[in-house]
C-alpha cells in the first residue's frame, strides 16, 4: 500500500532518479574504512545547522524583536514559556558547538590538503560559509538585547567608526539611527533571521554541489602528489574500480557522528542551561563590564593588548587579511604534496594559528587588565603585607596602605598577584625602587600617556608621603630596599 | 522577443525604484538636522568641582527604543569664570572602542571596563589604548539658570560631538 501510494509520487517527482545516483556516487574505498572518521567533521555542522533552523523558527514565535520588549520576552522564553530555556539554551550551544565542528572541518581539510585540486572552489565557499557562521553568532549576540550586546553593537560601531572616510557612514549603517537602539535591534534581527541564513543557504547548497561533482578527497598518501594534468583521470579510476557507494559504509559514519554530536549538545544544553540576558540593556547603569561571546575573546583580547598605533592596522587590515588568506590557500597551492607528514610549514601554521588564538581566547576570557569593577577596591590588602611575626607596620605606612586602596591603584596593580595586570605586581616594589622614584614615577606616571596615569593632580602630600613610605617598604622579607647608586650608605 | 524584453524591464523598474528607494532611506537614515536641547536640571544642583553622572532619555532615539533610549552623561561644574557658569560635559562612551567609563572620584579618575583605559577629571586621555580624551558634549546655560546639552548620538572618533573639536586631542 505505502509502496504503491509512494511510486505514485516518486513517477511524478523522480525522488530515486535524481537523489539515489547522488546518494550512491562512489567514493574513495579507504572511506569505508577506519579512515572515513576523518569525513564526519563537515556533515555534523550541517546537521547544526538545521538544529539552528529549527530552534530559531522556535525562538522566533516568542522573541520580540523591539528594542523595548526584547529583554522581557527572552526572560518569559527562560522562565515561563515551557520549554524556552531549553530552546534557547539549545540555539546557544549549537551555535558554539557548529563554530567549532566548522574551524575542525576546515582545519581536517587544509591539514589534509583536500582543497587542491580541482576542489579548491569547494573551499573557497566553504571560507564564505566560515563568515556566515561568525556573522551569525555576532547578530546572535545582539539579539540578546543585554548589556553585553548592547555595548558589543557599541564597541563594533566604534571599530567601523575608525575608517577612513567612510567610517560615519558604516557606523550609520549598522546602528540605523544616531543610538543604538529599536532601529539597531530591528536591522541585526534582519541580518541574523533573512540575510545571513539565506546567503549561507545558497552557500551551502554550492558547497555540497562541488562535492557531489569534484566528489570526496581520497585520504592523502605521503609521496602521491596531486597533480591537475593526470588527477582527474586517476581519482575517476581509483573510485571506479575500487570505489565504495557513499550511501554504505559511509554514511553510516557521518550519521554516528552527527547523532553523538547532537546528543552531546542536547546534554550540554540541559545541563549548562541558556546563556542570558544578563541584565537589562540600560546604557546607564553602572558596572557594565561588557564581553563578547566566546568566538570573539582573542579579538577582544588583541584590542586591549595591542599597542595603540598598532591598532588601527589590527581592527581594519588584520581581519581583511585574514580573509583574504584563508582565500588565496587553494590558489597558492593547488597542487603538489597532500599528506601532513610532507607539508611542514602548513602543520606548523595550524599549530601556531591555533596556540595565539587560544592564548588569546584565555588572556579575553581572564582579562587580567582590568579586574572586575567593583573588585580591586575590595579586595583587602594581604595580610602578611600589614603584620606579621617580622613586619610590623609604622601608622604612617598603614595610611599609605589605605591610600594605596582608595586611589583605585589595584585596578592595574596586584599584591601578591591579587588585582590588575596592566601594571607590574607591587609585592616586592620597594626592592626595585626609591622613594624619589616612586614619588617621581606616582605623581607624573609613565610620560607621554603610556601606561600610568599621573597621580600628581590626584594625591595630596600628606598621602604621597604616606603611600610611597608603604611602598617602599615592600621587599621580601630579610632583603634590602632599592638604593640610588649616589645615595650616601649610612 | 523585443516585446518581452521591454516588459520585463518596465517591470523591474518600477520594483526596484520604491524597493531601492525605501532601502536607501531605511539604510541612511539622516541624523536629524534640527538640534535637540536636553535639560539636565537647574545649575546650583551640580557641586562645584565634582563630576556626577546624568541620566536622561535621548530625544534622537525612536518611541519603541525602550531603556535602550537612557543615555548617560558625566558632568563637572568648575564654578564661574567672569560670571559665567562653566561645565564639562563628557560623553559615557570611551574613546577606544565606546565602553561605558566610570568614575572613580577617589582617585579622580575615569576608568574603563573594557580594555582598561584612564582618563583624567577634566576627560583628557591618562593611560591605555585610548586615542584621545573623552568626548565633550556642548553645553549652555539656558535663562531659567538651567544646565542643558545637545541631545548626544553615538560617539566615534570621525563624528564626535563638538564640530569645532579636533579629532585628536
Ligand atoms: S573601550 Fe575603553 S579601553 Fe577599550
Amino acid at each position: 500500500m505505502f509502496k504503491r501510494i509512494y511510486d505514485w509520487i516518486d513517477f511524478r517527482l523522480g525522488i530515486r532518479e535524481t537523489f539515489m545516483p547522488m546518494l550512491r556516487h562512489p567514493v574513495p574505498r579507504e572511506i569505508a574504512g577506519p579512515l572515513g572518521w576523518w569525513y564526519v567533521f563537515g556533515s555534523a555542522s550541517l546537521t547544526l545547522f538545521l538544529i539552528q533552523i529549527l530552534t530559531g523558527i522556535g525562538l522566533a514565535l516568542t522573541y520580540v524583536p523591539s528594542a523595548d520588549q526584547a529583554y522581557e520576552s527572552l526572560l518569559y522564553l527562560n522562565y515561563q514559556q515551557p520549554w524556552g530555556w531549553f530552546l534557547r539554551s539549545l540555539h546557544y550551544w549549537s551555535s558554539s558547538a557548529m563554530v567549532v565542528l566548522v574551524l575542525v572541518h576546515m582545519t581536517q581539510v587544509f591539514l589534509h590538503g583536500s582543497y587542491k585540486y580541482p576542489r579548491e572552489l569547494t573551499w573557497l565557499v566553504g571560507v564564505l560559509l566560515l563568515l556566515c557562521t561568525l556573522g551569525m553568532a555576532f547578530t546572535g549576540q545582539v539579539l540578546r538585547w543585554d548589556p553585553d550586546a548592547y555595548w558589543g553593537v557599541g564597541v563594533g560601531a566604534s571599530m567601523a567608526g575608525r575608517v577612513p572616510e567612510a567610517g560615519p557612514t558604516i557606523v550609520d549603517l549598522l546602528l540605523g539611527g544616531a543610538i543604538i537602539g529599536g532601529d539597531t535591534l530591528s536591522r541585526f534581527f534582519a541580518l541574523h533571521v533573512f540575510v545571513i541564513p539565506g546567503a549561507l543557504m545558497f552557500f551551502l547548497a554550492i558547497h555540497l554541489w562541488l562535492i557531489l561533482k569534484r566528489g570526496i578527497s581520497a585520504p592523502p598518501k605521503a609521496g602521491a602528489r596531486v597533480d591537475p594534468a593526470t588527477y582527474d583521470s586517476e581519482y575517476e579510476r581509483d573510485t571506479h574500480e575500487h570505489g565504495v557507494p557513499f550511501n554504505a559504509e559511509p554514511i553510516l559514519k557521518d550519521i554516528i557522528f552527527s547523532a553523538l554530536v547532537v546528543i552531546a549538545v542536547v546534554g550540554i544544553a540541559a545541563v549548562a542551561g541558556p546563556k542570558g540576558p544578563s541584565a537589562p540593556p540600560d546604557p546607564t547603569l553602572p558596572g557594565a563590564n561588557p564581553r563578547p561571546d566566546w568566538p570573539f575573546l582573542w579579538l577582544f583580547a588583541l584590542l586591549a593588548l595591542s599597542p595603540p598605533s598598532a591598532e588601527t592596522v589590527i581592527m581594519l587590515i588584520l581581519p581583511v587579511a585574514l580573509i583574504l588568506a584563508l582565500l588565496a590557500v587553494p590558489l597558492i597551492s593547488n597542487r603538489g604534496e597532500r599528506a601532513p607528514s610532507r607539508r611542514p610549514v602548513a602543520v606548523l601554521l595550524v599549530i601556531f594559528i591555533y596556540t595565539t588564538l587560544g592564548a588569546l581566547t584565555h588572556l579575553g576570557h581572564t582579562a587580567p587588565w582590568s579586574p572586575v569593577m567593583t573588585a580591586w577596591s575590595s579586595d583587602p590588602i594581604p595580610t602578611e603585607l600589614i603584620a606579621s611575626k617580622e613586619r610590623t607596620l609604622s601608622p604612617l605606612q598603614l595610611q599609605g596602605a589605605v591610600v594605596f586602596q582608595n586611589k583605585q591603584c589595584r585596578n592595574c596593580h596586584s599584591l601578591d598577584s591579587i588585582g590588575g595586570k596592566r601594571g607590574p605586581d607591587l609585592t616586592h616594589v620597594g626592592q626595585r625602587m626609591t622613594t624619589d622614584q616612586l614619588i617621581d614615577q606616582v605623581s607624573n606616571g609613565t610620560p607621554g600617556g603610556g601606561n600610568m596615569p599621573a597621580y600628581g593632580k590626584q594625591i595630596s602630600p600628606a598621602e604621597m608621603t604616606a603611600l610611597v613610605d608603604f611602598l617602599t617598604q615592600l621587599v621580601p622579607l630579610g632583603a634590602a630596599p632599592a638604593r640610588t647608586p649616589t645615595q650616601d650608605v649610612p | 522577443m523585443l516585446l518581452s524584453g521591454l516588459a520585463s524591464a518596465a517591470a523591474a523598474t518600477v520594483v526596484a525604484i520604491p524597493g531601492i528607494g525605501y532601502l536607501a532611506a531605511a539604510a541612511c537614515r539622516k541624523l536629524k538636522d534640527q538640534v535637540d536641547w536636553v535639560n539636565l536640571g537647574p545649575v546650583d544642583e551640580f557641586p562645584e568641582n565634582e563630576t556626577r553622572l546624568k541620566t536622561f532619555v535621548n530625544p534622537l532615539g525612536q518611541p519603541w527604543d525602550g531603556i535602550t533610549a537612557n543615555t548617560g552623561v558625566y558632568v563637572r561644574y568648575l564654578g564661574r569664570q567672569s560670571f559665567e557658569h562653566q561645565f564639562q560635559v563628557f560623553a559615557i562612551n570611551c574613546t577606544h572602542l565606546g565602553c561605558p567609563v566610570e568614575w572613580f572620584p577617589q582617585s579622580g579618575l575615569f576608568m574603563c571596563p573594557c580594555h582598561g583605559g584612564v582618563y583624567y577629571a577634566n576627560g583628557d586621555h591618562a593611560s591605555g589604548p585610548p586615542p584621545r580624551g573623552l568626548y565633550h558634549c556642548e553645553w549652555r546655560v539656558n535663562s531659567a539658570n538651567q544646565l542643558e546639552i545637545q541631545a548626544p548620538h553615538l560617539p566615534t572618533l570621525q563624528r564626535t560631538l563638538r564640530a569645532d573639536q579636533p579629532v585628536r586631542g
